[in-house]
């Protein structure tokens, strides 16, 4: 009878991090005559696909644990309904309190600036700057955010991007808050969409739509055109091209390594105790994503700005994406993924699988050439 | 993630371990039902294509096309059926009577030359021409003689 590969179907979830590729060999190689059994046995490329279907380095990416409860002790649970009274009844109203003061300040000052100074280019980008980032430290207090900021603060010079990993659209507030960055962003609908197209306009943003293809050569040329300006803000980029769970990155998008400036990478790490920051977009509105975020004790992260990176002489783009991606997840604790972001939208490219076909196809040719000698 | 694991009872979970052939712990149909949760985004008790397809690494198997066509539309008792297949402890019979589904996918009993040939296309696609395809079938099945059919 043939002999049949068998795996065990391994069901643990949490199993240590595989960090591999799909292995491009699907079937032995082996010395002797052609059997039957190697043109009838399809059991490995059967387990891959199995494999796959039970637990995927991709969809982890993107899963949101729900908290574990801890309220199910008749003397826990009255803490936590007292938690919840506290969160709901007395710290969201008061911040909400003190999100509206900080927009009433906000704009109060903002509007005028940007009308009046019209003229004074060089004072009303100043102002308008400060401004920014004075909002963006309301919107940080209005979830009680504990940032603590690691590594010398980014300065203003030309020819230089920063990158980061991505959670959540949160990210951009809280690296806001310190340096006035202009970003590279997905046009949102909504009050969002207005926010970007009125206040993120004056810090200077870049607009892509996923969706275009013809996309990506427009707006590599902004950026370019972007970087090169003296009096832009720093461009803040977030290579991963979509919000990842804050436990793995996924693969850089090489745009931002291509531009022929240097790379300063900045690290973000969510501390989960007191809420998970990861933005399920396919789940959850902003809105309500921010809500939750309101209703919660505290946003504890750690940012990390690390030492600024340049292309290395004989380096690709694309290794150099993956040498920064590196950096960045080895200081943030994350794992690596060898998934792009975007097959969260898209489907994967045909020529993964020709890969695959051509490989098995070869060592059958091969083997066979082999016996005709 | 959709409903929690909760959902299952003990009485389900013993209903799914019987039906295949209690070749999984209660411990690995309950990891299985969160995956099958994770998998079924709207809830709707099974796994479309489209979903299927969203995992990346099944996307760019060779012969993701002709497990779809077992695994599409599947509720959780007969996915975890099919898994079981898979399992260490599933006896060869049952690992053969797999892989003689993924040939005879229009369930017709038997198992034809068109039928390994179209395999055989999947696994290769374009890095084959169809001579060199029947030339390998021909060297390989040729000793043989002897047609194949079900059990």
């Amino acid at each position: 009878m043939s002999q049949l590969n068998s795996t065990s179907s391994e069901m643990d979830l949490d199993r240590p991090n595989i960090e591999e590729y799909l292995p491009s060999e699907a079937i032995q190689e082996s010395n002797e005559k052609l059997h039957l059994r190697d043109l009838l046995d399809i059991s490995p490329t059967l387990t891959e696909a199995a494999g796959a279907i039970i637990d995927d380095t991709f969809t982890r990416c993107f899963k949101s644990n729900p908290p574990e409860p801890w309220n199910w002790n008749i003397y826990l649970f009255p803490l936590w309904c007292l938690g919840v009274v506290i969160r709901y009844g007395i710290l969201f109203p008061a911040r909400v309190l003190i999100l509206t003061i900080g927009w009433i300040i906000f704009l109060s000052s903002f509007i005028p600036v940007h009308f009046l100074l019209k003229r004074h280019d060089t004072w009303r980008k100043k102002i308008e700057r400060y401004l920014v980032e004075l909002i963006c430290s309301f919107f940080v207090a209005s979830w009680t955010g504990v940032v603590k900021y690691h590594g010398p603060r980014p300065s203003m010079r030309p020819k230089q991007v920063f990158v980061a990993n991505h959670t959540s659209m949160i990210d951009f507030i809280i690296l806001e808050q310190m340096t006035a960055f202009a970003v590279i962003m997905q046009k949102h609908p909504g009050w969002v969409g207005l926010l970007q197209s009125t206040i993120l306009e004056s810090v200077g943003c870049i607009w892509f739509n996923r969706t275009e293809a013809k996309d990506r050569e427009i707006v590599a040329r902004k950026l370019r055109e972007h970087i090169q300006g003296v009096d832009n803000n720093p461009l803040l980029i977030f290579p991963e091209g979509t919000c990842v769970n804050n436990h793995y990155t996924v693969m850089f998008k090489k745009g931002a390594f291509e531009l022929g400036c240097t790379v300063c990478p900045i690290a973000i790490k969510y501390n989960k105790i007191f809420v998970d920051a990861f933005w399920n977009s396919k789940k959850q509105s902003f809105t309500m994503h921010l809500l939750r975020l309101m209703t919660s004790w505290a946003v504890v992260c750690d940012v990390w700005y690390l030492e600024p990176q340049n292309l290395r002489p004989g380096e690709t783009p694309i290794e150099f994406a993956e040498r920064v991606r590196n950096i960045i997840s080895v200081r943030a604790g994350l794992k690596k993924v060898p998934w792009d972001g975007y097959l969260k939208y898209f489907r994967p490219s045909p020529k993964h699988t020709e890969r695959k076909q051509q490989s098995f196809a070869e060592s059958l040719l091969r083997r066979m050439e082999e016996k005709g000698k | 993630m959709g409903s929690a694991p909760s959902m299952l009872t003990q009485y389900d979970i013993e209903d799914v371990q019987e039906y295949s052939y209690n070749l999984f712990s209660q411990q690995e149909i309950v990891s299985l039902y969160e995956r099958f949760c994770q998998l079924d985004r709207n809830a709707k008790g099974f796994i479309s294509a489209d979903e299927f397809l969203s995992v990346p690494e099944f996307a760019v198997n060779p012969l993701s096309q002709r497990l779809l066509k077992m695994v599409d539309g599947l509720n959780f008792k007969d996915f975890v059926a099919f898994l079981s297949a898979f399992s260490s402890k599933a006896s060869i019979q049952q690992k053969i009577e797999l892989i003689f589904k993924v040939y005879d996918l229009d369930n017709k009993g038997k198992v034809t030359f068109n039928d390994i040939l179209e395999v055989l296309r999947d696994l290769t696609g374009s890095f084959m021409t169809e001579k060199q395809r029947e030339v390998y079938f021909s060297v390989v099945y040729v000793p043989f003689g002897f047609p194949l059919s079900s059990k």
